[in-house]
């Protein structure tokens, strides 16, 4: 092993050196790090120092939790935005093998993919002969069923309800993630050359009259496109905007849920749902974290006390216990 | 005249040739011997090539890949990388196989540079020239040229190129000193003769025209044994036979010293050289540490194979449905529908097994590689253990063995040099008993006028006054002491009060604190030259003797003789030796008052010698000189018959006297053995001195003390009963009171205690280790073993080298399995230090061969306290809490991927991205670690120092039993337990969507798969590194750096990851993921919940352990405050009383008592006792 010592020598204080110069070399440094004795901070966890820790947390978490708790169930309340979710359960979007089969350099616009798919989009790469855009599992089997909302007034015919297609995807997934790939002048021209996913009724340049929500930037195929972490998932569907501050976005009355069903869900036993909900501070409705956040405030708040009462106990009692040691 | 014997001894080794072909002979010079002689069969000889490298270029590659992949460790992480490159696997081949290829290829990198190291040094030394002798002339040639016959000429201060006869010299009388430094250490010069017949030959010339062969041994490592005859042949006459014997042999790596050129014949090149075939290396030892991480590693491997065994059955009964194992929107490719399905279950199998292999992490292995090996540095770094006066510091051989420094229970220690200084100081002599002291202060400093003499009994008589010098030739005469008169001879022993500055240089210092006393007295050695020894006797006159024979020491013998000639004409024979070994051949002399005041003398701890006399008449010595003749042209048995030889020749001796010598203890050697034992470890002593002078030592540095019981297990006690009985009543004694006391373990000293020191000889325990004929030995060993556990010291006196081994090997193989040390300071601790787990070696006066063979070498005896108090703890607890919490922090890291697989129907979909399944142990949360275990310090240096007993708290492996593996393991898994499901009721009541008020309205989106791992994984690696930030106890500015800076370089790399198009990637699916995270409000009060979740069990546990079972390093630990309201501790008081106590009742005459009272008493907090750390 090889020595490392320096000729330097910083004595401080110390016996005055051998005789012989060669004791002079191998010194070690009388430096703190190598001494080991660096200044350090030594926090020991002990009752004492832990307990106001304890009171601390008990006393910020359980105010949080309410808080939480109480604003995740007012979202009850359609007042707001609204947004509309499909739910889908039963339905393995995190499978690998479903996962993986994409291409995102076809899905970023690169024409090279675009006709020649990457070999994970296998078996909905290419069909007849034709390479598949957008290729992969997760694509071919988007959801295609439409809802549509109508308001039935006491007397007049349903008026249907304003759904927004735009603004429900990552503004990054639009903008970046996702691109039409470049030439030609009208969608179509631009994917030529490929062929529909097998389970779709249109090509991908008509999933939208809008230009701009249209072909691999169209909002519900991005939304589709992230896959969820649960087999039983909820994903965007359309946000109901709120017109003016004196009317609800959704007023009280009765309502009409016009459904094309398009998508299959009995033969892997699923369930298809939808779901109106507004949006908190913290997102959407979800008990669990305000009532995560009291039970570990109380549970902290609990630890503390008991501790207070041990370390009272510990410390009457250790003294008889030392001295009859 | 003695040629019919050689004949005949040449017959002998003739007939017996079938039997040990193992000779070869060479032609000096490469001259054919003349016809007629026998019939030799040509030999091959490798050349003088030195070759230490490893590797060659061309097969450095597969080679050191091989020697790589021979690891376990090594091996597995190669298969699991194969298995990714050949099946599809859900993770990359890149996450497993670049830390691979890194670990791979730093050792590689660092074993070739070893190598190319070796390489330049090895062709340094075939390349450098060689003078030789061809033809009569001189010629210069690359080392590596030189063959097996060759003559070779050397200069002074050369080094022989290979094993050399020493043919001839310089000087004129034949003779040459080497310093074989660089061999086994000693720097001393010794002296090596020529052959008799060949010394004449002074030039090239001369030397050429050499006629000669010579028969030697085979080559083997020995350094000191050598056995070997000369043919010399002239033209008329017969061959000359000599014998050779090592004194004739120069060594490859001796450096010639003080004589201007030799010349010698090449008997052993290259790779044969006695130096090349010492260089095998030692065994590997491995720590207690490291036994128990591969126990654990496969623990592990059985966890990761019964998970992906379970995931493996567990989806193919879910896929039993066929709706589930190919729904509509994920079908199958052809080529997956037609795999057969046992084949498709084994490659499930192992893609699980790949999924979660990372439970066993590579970047352990090269975490606590560059652990012990940085770590290590503290060790040689650390000033109090640089010894002053010899300007040495502790020295690593190893670092694989730090860890095993905070384990050891039983400390294996030699006496001499270790506990003593080996600094030998002449006390007194006893002249037929009349005792005499040279006027000496202490400190071994002389006053410059001590030439006179204490008579302590009453004045000699004339005869006596005839016998009083008669005894100091003897002292001045019977030794192998050198004089230097040169300047640059290395450490250098000045004799004092002289005028002259003469040195006296020998291998063993008692002899020089001899000829040193009795030129205090009056005889001053001056020289040997020409066979004739010199004396300055009292009167200034100059007395020659001429030395005929000497006698050398061995340890077996236990004395030397020489036989010298006066000027009168008279033949002397003086014997020096060890009292027992001497009495026995003495047939006249005051020997009773001889040998009370021996014993006496032995009983202080002095070291005695008896001398004795012989007067020889011609006739006898006619006899006695031919006797050793032919001994010593034996080839076989040579040893044996020389100590016959010398058996028969030291008899009937008359008894002179006898000297002590005081061999002083080490500074602080009662301390640092008081603070081992109060530290729970087993102190032994090992020693080939005799009892009484061993038991006096072992008194002197406390570890006997006046409350020991002494048992005794010697030959004297063996002799009066049968070893069995003798056994059984120690084990009665020793056990009875065991069973009566409930022995607590941490009291194990206190006063009340009746403890044993046991006293056992070299030849009592070889009779015990014995087989007995009914092959029922292990029943005294086991017998042996019981009394040794409960005795608290134990002194094993006259013990041979392997005998200490044997010791060592004895306890390290008991049923309990204790660690052992063994540090001893020279060439006998050698075989013991090979056989503990760990070896010590003192870097002493008796040459640095313990310290080579060592793992560790100090300067000093006392070092070793802060080495196992200190370092040893340091390191225990560094790489304990580093072996557990990489367990820990990978069961957090791999646990939700297999929970992950019941909801994503066990399709091996990893949570993670590869990037991050990589980077998890090699950046996000390897430093702060590593560091952690290079500098944690749980207690203060000073703390530990002053409480060796808090050893105690890790003794037996404590913080890697199965209890805290189990604890880590299942916080682990509790952690991951939190993280996953935290993560899955936030995805799953509902989704978690973005701020859709606060920030604009286009930001309120689905979170995917990935975003649920990134959160998973964020709460991990603040929870991971934050529970090592709990425990750490020392918080330097480097931790700070390293922790929170590693927290940040996460977040920073996440931003950056999941910041851009990554072009050389062909997916996307971190896009934003992270930052999207970041900006919604759930998952930060997700990550803080979690976190906080995550952390509270441990906290509780602390807290609750250190407040209702405190450790002692616990009790230590606590602030100040808390120990100084509580005022003076009741036990604290009751520790002092008792050290006071066994302070003053140590017995007056054991020598100074050592260190200050109560230096390694107070056990309090730091700042209540005054000697505050500062």
């Amino acid at each position: 092993m090889a020595m490392n010592y320096n000729s330097k020598d910083e004595v401080d204080g110390g016996p005055p050196c051998a005789p012989g110069g060669t004791a002079k070399s191998r010194r070690p440094d009388n430096t703190a790090f190598k001494q080991q004795r660096l200044p350090a901070w030594q926090p020991i966890l002990t009752a004492g120092t832990v307990l106001p820790t304890f009171f601390i947390i008990g006393l910020i978490f359980i105010p949080i939790g309410i808080g939480i708790f109480v604003t995740s169930n007012n979202i009850r309340e359609i007042e707001g935005n609204v947004f509309m979710y499909y739910g889908l359960s039963n339905f393995y979007q995190n499978h690998r093998r479903y996962v993986k089969s994409r291409d995102d350099s076809q899905l970023n616009g690169d024409s090279s993919a675009l006709l020649n798919p990457s070999k994970e989009c296998e078996p909905y790469r290419r069909n007849e002969d034709k390479p598949i855009a957008p290729c992969g599992a997760i694509a071919n089997s988007m959801f295609n069923d439409t809802l549509e909302l109508f308001l039935i007034g006491n007397d007049s015919s349903p008026t249907p309800i304003t759904l927004k297609k735009k603004g429900i995807a990552w503004w990054t997934d639009k903008n970046v993630k996702f691109r039409n790939p470049p030439g030609g002048e009208t969608l179509e021209e631009r994917f030529k050359g490929t062929t529909k996913p097998v389970n779709w009724l249109n090509p991908v340049y008509m999933l939208d009259s809008d230009p701009d929500n249209n072909g691999f930037i169209n909002e519900d195929f991005i939304v589709w496109m992230r896959t969820a972490a649960l087999p039983t998932f909820r994903k965007l569907y359309r946000l109901i905007e709120r017109k003016s501050d004196l009317h609800p976005t959704l007023p009280a009355g009765r309502y009409y849920l016009n459904i094309t069903y398009n998508y299959p869900v009995h033969s892997f036993d699923g369930r298809k749902r939808m779901i109106l909900s507004t949006i908190s501070w913290m997102g959407g409705k979800n008990p669990f974290l305000g009532i995560a956040y009291i039970a570990i405030g109380s549970i902290s708040f609990l630890l503390g006390v008991v501790l207070l009462v041990i370390n009272h106990k510990y410390r009457n009692s250790s003294n008889t216990a030392d001295i009859t040691i | 005249m003695d040629c019919s014997l050689v004949r005949t001894l040449v017959h002998r080794y003739c007939a017996g040739e079938e039997n040990w072909v193992d000779s070869r002979t060479i032609y000096v010079g490469h001259r054919e011997p003349p016809p007629g002689t026998e019939a030799y069969i040509p030999q091959r000889y490798p050349d003088n090539r030195i070759v230490s490298a490893k590797y060659t270029f061309w097969n450095f590659i597969p080679k050191n890949l091989f020697e790589q992949f021979r690891r376990i460790a090594n091996f597995y992480f190669l298969i699991i990388f194969l298995v990714q490159l050949i099946i599809d696997t859900p993770t990359s081949p890149v996450t497993s196989g670049l830390p691979l290829f890194f670990v791979i290829t730093v050792t590689a990198i660092k074993q070739g540079y070893e190598d190319w190291l070796r390489h330049k040094a090895d062709n340094a030394m075939n390349q450098c020239p060689v003078h030789f002798i061809q033809h009569g002339k001189l010629v210069r040639k690359q080392s590596r040229k030189l063959r097996v016959g060759d003559i070779v000429m050397v200069k002074e201060n050369e080094i022989f190129p290979c094993d050399l006869i020493f043919l001839s010299s310089s000087r004129g009388d034949g003779t040459c000193h080497v310093t074989t430094a660089s061999l086994d250490g000693e720097s001393s010069h010794k002296t090596h003769y020529a052959v008799q017949d060949t010394k004449g030959f002074h030039t090239e010339e001369e030397i050429d025209g050499l006629h000669a062969t010579v028969e030697c041994e085979q080559p083997q490592p020995d350094l000191y044994k050598f056995v070997g005859r000369i043919n010399v042949y002239n033209d008329l006459n017969d061959p000359v036979v000599r014998p050779l014997g090592s004194e004739n042999l120069l060594l490859r790596g001796a450096t010639l010293k003080n004589t201007e050129k030799i010349f010698g014949v090449a008997i052993y090149t290259g790779m044969e050289t006695k130096m090349a075939l010492n260089y095998q290396s030692k065994s590997q030892k491995r720590s207690a540490v490291e036994k128990s991480m591969n126990v654990f590693l496969i623990v592990y491997l059985c966890i990761l194979i019964s998970k992906a065994l379970i995931n493996t059955v567990l989806k193919y009964v879910w896929q039993s449905e066929p709706f589930r194992d190919e729904p509509w929107y994920n079908q199958k490719t052809e080529a997956e529908r037609q795999r057969n399905l046992f084949l498709r279950a084994f490659t499930d199998f192992l893609a699980f097994m790949v999924l979660f292999n990372y439970i066993i992490p590579v970047s352990m292995y090269v975490t606590v590689e560059m652990q012990k090996f940085l770590g290590s540095y503290f060790i040689t770094w650390d000033e109090d253990m640089f010894d002053e006066d010899t300007g040495e510091g502790p020295l690593v051989n190893t670092s694989d063995l730090n860890e095993e420094l905070g384990q050891v229970e039983y400390v294996f220690t030699d006496k001499t040099g270790t506990l003593t200084e080996n600094n030998m100081e002449f006390k007194e002599c006893c002249i037929e008993g009349h005792v005499y002291v040279p006027h000496v202060v202490c400190n071994g400093q002389v006053l410059p006028d001590s030439s006179g003499i204490d008579m302590i009994d009453s004045s000699p008589g004339v005869s006596s006054r005839e016998r009083e010098e008669l005894f100091f030739r003897a002292l001045c005469l019977c030794h192998t002491v050198q004089v230097k008169d040169d300047d640059d001879v290395d450490g250098p022993r000045m004799s004092p009060g002289s005028g002259k500055s003469c040195v006296y240089i020998s291998s063993s210092p008692d002899e020089v604190a001899l000829v040193e006393g009795v030129q205090r007295l009056g005889f001053t050695y001056l020289r040997l030259k020409d066979s004739y020894m010199e004396i300055l006797n009292r009167d200034s006159g100059i007395e020659r003797f001429e030395l005929l024979e000497i006698l050398s020491f061995d340890s077996v013998r236990r004395r030397m003789s020489v036989i010298v000639k006066s000027a009168t004409g008279e033949i002397y024979l003086f014997c020096k030796g060890a009292d027992s070994s001497i009495f026995p051949r003495v047939i006249e002399g005051k020997v009773d008052q001889i040998r009370s005041r021996v014993e006496r003398n032995a009983v202080e701890g002095l070291r005695t010698l008896c001398v004795a006399y012989k007067r020889l008449i011609p006739e006898e010595y006619e006899g006695i000189c031919k006797l050793l003749q032919a001994t010593k042209v034996a080839l076989q048995d040579r040893e044996k018959k020389l100590a016959e030889a010398y058996e028969q020749i030291e008899k009937d001796l008359i008894l002179l006297g006898a000297t002590a010598v005081e061999d002083r203890l080490q500074e602080k050697a009662a301390d640092t053995i008081e603070a081992l034992q109060k530290a729970g470890i087993k102190v032994w002593v090992l020693t080939g001195d005799k009892m009484e002078t061993a038991a006096a030592t072992c008194y002197a540095c406390k570890l006997f003390r006046r409350s020991t019981q002494l048992l005794e297990l010697t030959t004297k006690k063996i002799e009066e009963q049968s070893l069995h009985d003798v056994l059984f009543e120690l084990s009665k004694t020793v056990l009875r009171c065991s069973g009566s006391l409930a022995r607590d373990n941490f009291s194990g000293l206190s006063a009340d205690m009746q403890d044993y020191g046991l006293i056992i000889d070299g030849a009592a325990l070889s009779l015990i280790m014995k087989p007995r004929e009914d092959g029922s030995s292990s029943n005294y060993r086991e017998l042996f073993l019981d009394i040794c556990r409960n005795c608290s010291a134990v002194l094993c006196c006259r013990m041979a080298p392997l005998q200490k081994a044997q010791i060592v090997k004895l306890i390290k193989l008991s049923k309990e399995h204790p660690i052992t040390l063994a540090i001893g300071d020279g060439a006998n601790d050698v075989s013991m230090i090979l056989e503990a787990h760990v070896g010590i070696g003192v870097i002493g006066k008796e040459g640095r061969q313990a310290a080579r063979n060592s793992d560790y070498a100090i300067p000093k005896f006392k070092h070793l306290k802060k080495m196992l108090l200190v370092h040893g703890h340091f390191y225990y607890i560094r790489i304990s809490e580093l072996v557990q919490y990489f367990f820990y922090k990978n069961v957090c890291f791999i646990f939700p991927q297999f929970l992950y697989q019941f909801f994503c129907g066990f399709s091996q979909q990893t949570l993670y991205d590869t990037a991050y399944l990589t980077l998890y142990n090699i950046s996000f949360t390897s430093l702060p670690i590593l560091l952690y275990s290079l500098m944690e310090q749980h207690v203060s240096i000073d703390t530990l120092k002053r409480d060796p007993s808090l050893y105690r708290d890790i003794a037996k492996n404590a913080l890697l039993r199965w209890r805290v593996f189990i604890y880590w393991t299942f916080l682990g898994l509790f952690d991951a337990l939190v993280f996953f499901f935290g993560a899955y009721f936030m995805f799953e009541n509902t989704t978690v969507t973005n701020n859709g008020q606060i920030m604009t309205t286009s930001t309120h989106m689905i979170f995917g798969n990935w975003t649920f791992g990134m959160l998973v994984f964020t709460v991990m690696v603040f929870t991971v590194t934050l529970k090592l930030a709990l425990d750490t106890h020392y918080w330097t500015w480097i931790n700070h750096f390293v922790i929170w800076g590693s927290l940040l370089f996460y977040i920073v790399f996440s931003l950056l990851w999941g910041g851009i198009i990554w072009p050389f990637l062909n997916y996307q699916r971190m896009y934003y993921v992270f930052i999207q995270m970041l900006s919604s409000g759930p998952a930060w009060l997700a990550v803080v919940l979690l976190v906080t979740v995550g952390l509270l069990p441990d906290v509780l546990k602390k807290v609750l352990c250190r407040q209702l079972w405190p450790t002692a390093t616990e009790r230590v630990q606590s602030p100040c405050p808390t120990a100084a309201r509580r005022g003076p501790h009741p036990q604290e008081v009751a520790f002092t009383f008792w050290n006071s106590e066994e302070y003053a009742t140590l017995p007056p005459t054991l020598g100074p008592a050592q260190g200050p009272l109560g230096s390694s008493l107070s056990r309090g907090c730091p700042g209540s006792g005054p000697e505050m750390p500062v």
